[in-house]
């Protein structure tokens, strides 16, 4: 990519209805190129286009978006999993935030699948930077990706026996024993 | 220019002893204390946020070789001290246990901010609640993070322990016990 | 030349040097070039300025390949913050990067502020502004000095620590706190710029270019320190792209991309600067790139000082915005607002709101997932050292032990910020 194209003058503040013409611009084209039933949820928290989409489908999209040549989504901001547990057969989730920096468009994809089963595509074939983000879902969440080159935990020590950040498992370190006071205590 | 007066230079004060015409008699004890006392070699062991106000410390500013230690010991064999600066989470805590066993006595050990003497704010799973679950502690500075004259406080309470302390307090059974409790040797 | 014929296509430093000098005597080598060596770099290592963990396989000086391991102060920033009422997460980012607090506690402020739909007053936005300048600055001279310690040049260091030292005093000015500041309110500043701050904000804009100016004459054309950096560790902007990278570490790759100008936030649209770019993404490229972005912070800073507007410091939001002390003492209102907010019983809307603030190192991203009670139900933060720190075994591979020390120090990796 031409690093001059990413050139972003500094721009006034836009007002809703831009936000609200582009996102429904990058919709149209996403429901076009992948189909209208593959999205459903579809809105804008605070002027970001969100869509909840299923597994089978998020590698084909992402790939298409990234090597689209009208939006260029060429960064993977950032991924991160979710647990809603009662949400049942749709416990865990992830969230990717992508950017397309020549449009300066952003936008959020989800998708949502059993904790039983948590297997999801990876994207380490088309980012390099997705590697460490899909190993600390793994770490936290338990989110395992097919294809990924070495899925192992992150941040956690490697014998850690559960995925902390599911919503089931305390913060709290266990061995406090000061912390036990009636009123003083947690 | 104008100022041609003689520099105040500081210099440490004799220990107690006799003094006479030619010779000054004291207990090597105390020759000895005095002069581990001023010449400390920490080991900073800065994992975090404490480690940028110790940086701070070793800085012009506030400026440690005040107090002899502006050499760090970043090998553990040649430290006396062992500052422990910041958040010891559990993955960390045997390398802080193997540092320490690799240090030769007489060793002292400074636990320097919350996190490091009880855990801090982050009582979460993977943080260690205090270095003092896996290594003896000799002086705590609290504070998250400590100012810098906290830090020299805690490191003048660390000289005061050099210079009183006794020649066998390292071979007595009470330092043994506490080591074995520790299972450290 | 039967000596070298022996041992020709053996080791990889014959071979180079053989490139080097064709047709002459070689000097006679063992042949190690089968035997690789396996350095452990870390976790605690003087040279890498927080805790992360190298394994480097050598061939005599030159790194084969390197396996991270990271996770050392892993202290679980995002469960933590699940259990925190929206406040107390403002001590959680101060320790992320702890380089430059205050970019932190107000990016998250201003997350808040985004999900609760409260807008900040002008001369709130300029001192945010302000503050979140000087903390870049503060963060890029650390930066930029310990680059200087791993070349060999203390004193660099000891003369941007003094000014580092008054950028503490003006902190403690706005905030009362030195490095953790915990600065600014949801809703605006905890209080106005007194007198004092800003006699001393406008003292240290005074003399500190002088001492800039010092630190650039010893390092920028510095013959020992442009052999140690040039064209080390060079990152290409597409290679620079996929990893994720943002900040100074991409602009010296050279693409333009700095979150102030494609999406602004705080009135950052009000003030005139430059985006500094490198062109081949090299050790050197990210300092100077870093020494231009403390000019360009200056200039910001002084603008928004000349600019600064009247008015009030904080929003008209007493549902979100902490009241001040005297005013919880003596009046009613106040004094609820107070132990709602205190309590954590804010109303806060359902929603979800990712918000970026250009940090020290990069993107600062908070994605904050509210489904309207005390706390976040889920807050992840993108932690820029995190995602470019993945690059770092490819950038060091294939230079020496002593480049790749200095490469790990140009990447300004934050231990905090890079374990969460």
């Amino acid at each position: 990519m031409n690093p001059q194209e990413s050139a972003a003058a500094p721009e006034a503040p836009v007002a809703e209805d831009p936000i609200k013409a582009q996102n429904a611009q990058v919709m149209a084209l996403l429901t076009r190129l992948f189909g209208e039933a593959t999205f459903t949820d579809v809105h804008e928290p605070y002027g970001l286009l969100t869509a909840t989409t299923t597994r089978e489908k998020i590698h084909e999209i992402i790939a298409g978006l990234q090597q689209d040549q009208e939006l260029k989504f060429h960064f993977l901001t950032t991924m991160c999993g979710i647990n809603y547990p009662e949400n049942v057969g749709k416990e865990l989730g992830m969230i990717y935030h992508l950017h397309s920096m020549t449009k300066n468009i952003r936008l959020r994809l989800k998708i949502f699948f059993p904790i039983a089963d948590p297997v999801v595509p990876t994207l380490t074939d088309l980012y390099n930077t997705a590697n460490w983000m899909e190993r600390e879902a793994y770490d936290f969440f338990g989110v395992i990706f097919t294809g990924h080159p070495n899925l192992i935990r992150i941040l956690n020590v490697e014998d850690m026996d559960y995925h902390p950040m599911r919503r089931e498992y305390p913060v709290e370190d266990g061995t406090r024993e000061d912390k036990t006071d009636l009123f003083f205590g947690r | 220019m104008a100022d041609n007066r003689v520099p105040e230079i500081k210099t440490v004060e004799a220990p107690e002893g006799v003094e006479g015409a030619g010779f000054f008699a004291t207990s090597l004890e105390k020759v000895v204390g005095m002069a581990r006392a001023n010449s400390l070699w920490p080991l900073p062991f800065a994992t975090s946020c404490c480690g940028i106000e110790f940086m701070a410390t070793m800085g012009s500013h506030y400026d440690i070789s005040r107090f002899g230690s502006e050499r760090p010991s970043f090998s553990p064999r040649q430290a006396d001290l062992l500052m422990v600066m910041g958040t010891i989470a559990k993955k960390m805590a045997p390398i802080v246990k193997q540092v320490y066993e690799q240090m030769a006595e007489p060793r002292w050990v400074l636990a320097m901010g919350a996190c490091a003497c009880s855990g801090g704010i982050f009582d979460s799973y993977s943080v260690l609640q205090g270095i003092d679950r896996i290594i003896p502690v000799d002086v705590y500075v609290p504070g998250c993070p400590p100012r810098p004259e906290q830090v020299l406080d805690g490191l003048m309470r660390v000289q005061d322990l050099a210079r009183s302390e006794s020649f066998r307090r390292r071979n007595a059974p009470e330092y043994q016990e506490l080591l074995a409790s520790y299972n450290i040797k | 030349m039967a000596v070298n014929d022996a041992l020709a296509g053996t080791h990889k430093i014959q071979e180079e040097a053989a490139a080097q000098r064709p047709g002459q005597l070689m000097p006679i080598l063992n042949d190690f070039s089968q035997e690789l060596t396996t350095l452990n770099l870390g976790p605690t290592h003087p040279a890498t300025h927080g805790i992360f963990q190298n394994i480097l396989q050598m061939d005599g000086e030159r790194i084969v390949s390197g396996v991270p391991t990271i996770g050392y102060i892993h202290r679980a920033f995002e469960k933590l913050a699940e259990r925190k009422p929206f406040y107390q997460i403002t001590t959680l980012t101060d320790r992320m990067n702890y380089c430059s607090s205050p970019i932190n506690n107000l990016g998250w402020h201003m997350t808040v502020e985004k999900l609760l739909g409260v807008t900040v007053p002008k001369r709130a936005q300029y001192i945010r502004v302000i503050m979140m300048e000087l903390a870049r600055i503060a963060d890029h001279l650390i930066c930029n000095s310990i680059l200087g310690v791993d070349t060999g040049a203390f004193t660099g260091f000891l003369y941007v620590f003094q000014e580092r030292e008054k950028i503490y005093e003006i902190y403690e000015e706005v905030c009362g706190a030195r490095l953790t500041t915990n600065m600014g309110r949801v809703g605006g500043m905890e209080r106005d710029l007194s007198p004092a701050a800003l006699d001393k904000l406008r003292a240290w804009l005074k003399s500190f270019p002088a001492v800039m100016k010092e630190f650039e004459n010893m390092f920028n054309r510095n013959r020992i320190f442009m052999d140690r950096v040039v064209n080390v560790g060079p990152i290409s902007a597409e290679k620079a792209l996929s990893y994720g990278f943002t900040g100074p570490n991409l602009r010296a790759a050279g693409v333009d991309y700095d979150v102030r100008v494609m999406n602004p936030y705080s009135s950052y649209e009000d003030f005139e600067f430059d985006i500094p770019v490198g062109t081949n993404g090299d050790t050197y490229d990210r300092f100077i790139v870093r020494n231009e972005e403390i000019w360009q912070s200056l200039r910001i800073i002084n603008q928004a000082l000349d600019k600064l507007p009247d008015g009030p410091y904080h929003a008209d939001a007493p549902h979100y915005y902490l009241p001040t002390k005297p005013e919880v003492y003596k009046n009613m209102e106040a004094l609820i607002y107070h132990f709602k907010i205190v309590m954590g019983e804010i109303d806060a809307p359902v929603g979800e709101v990712y918000h970026s603030v250009e940090g020290g190192n990069g993107e600062l991203g908070f994605y904050l997932v509210s489904d309207g009670g005390r706390t976040p139900y889920r807050l992840h933060f993108r932690r820029p050292c995190f995602i470019y720190y993945q690059a770092y075994p490819e950038m060091a591979v294939g230079t020496t032990l002593s480049d790749a020390i200095v490469i790990l120090s140009s990447m300004n990796v934050i231990a905090g910020e890079l374990d969460a």
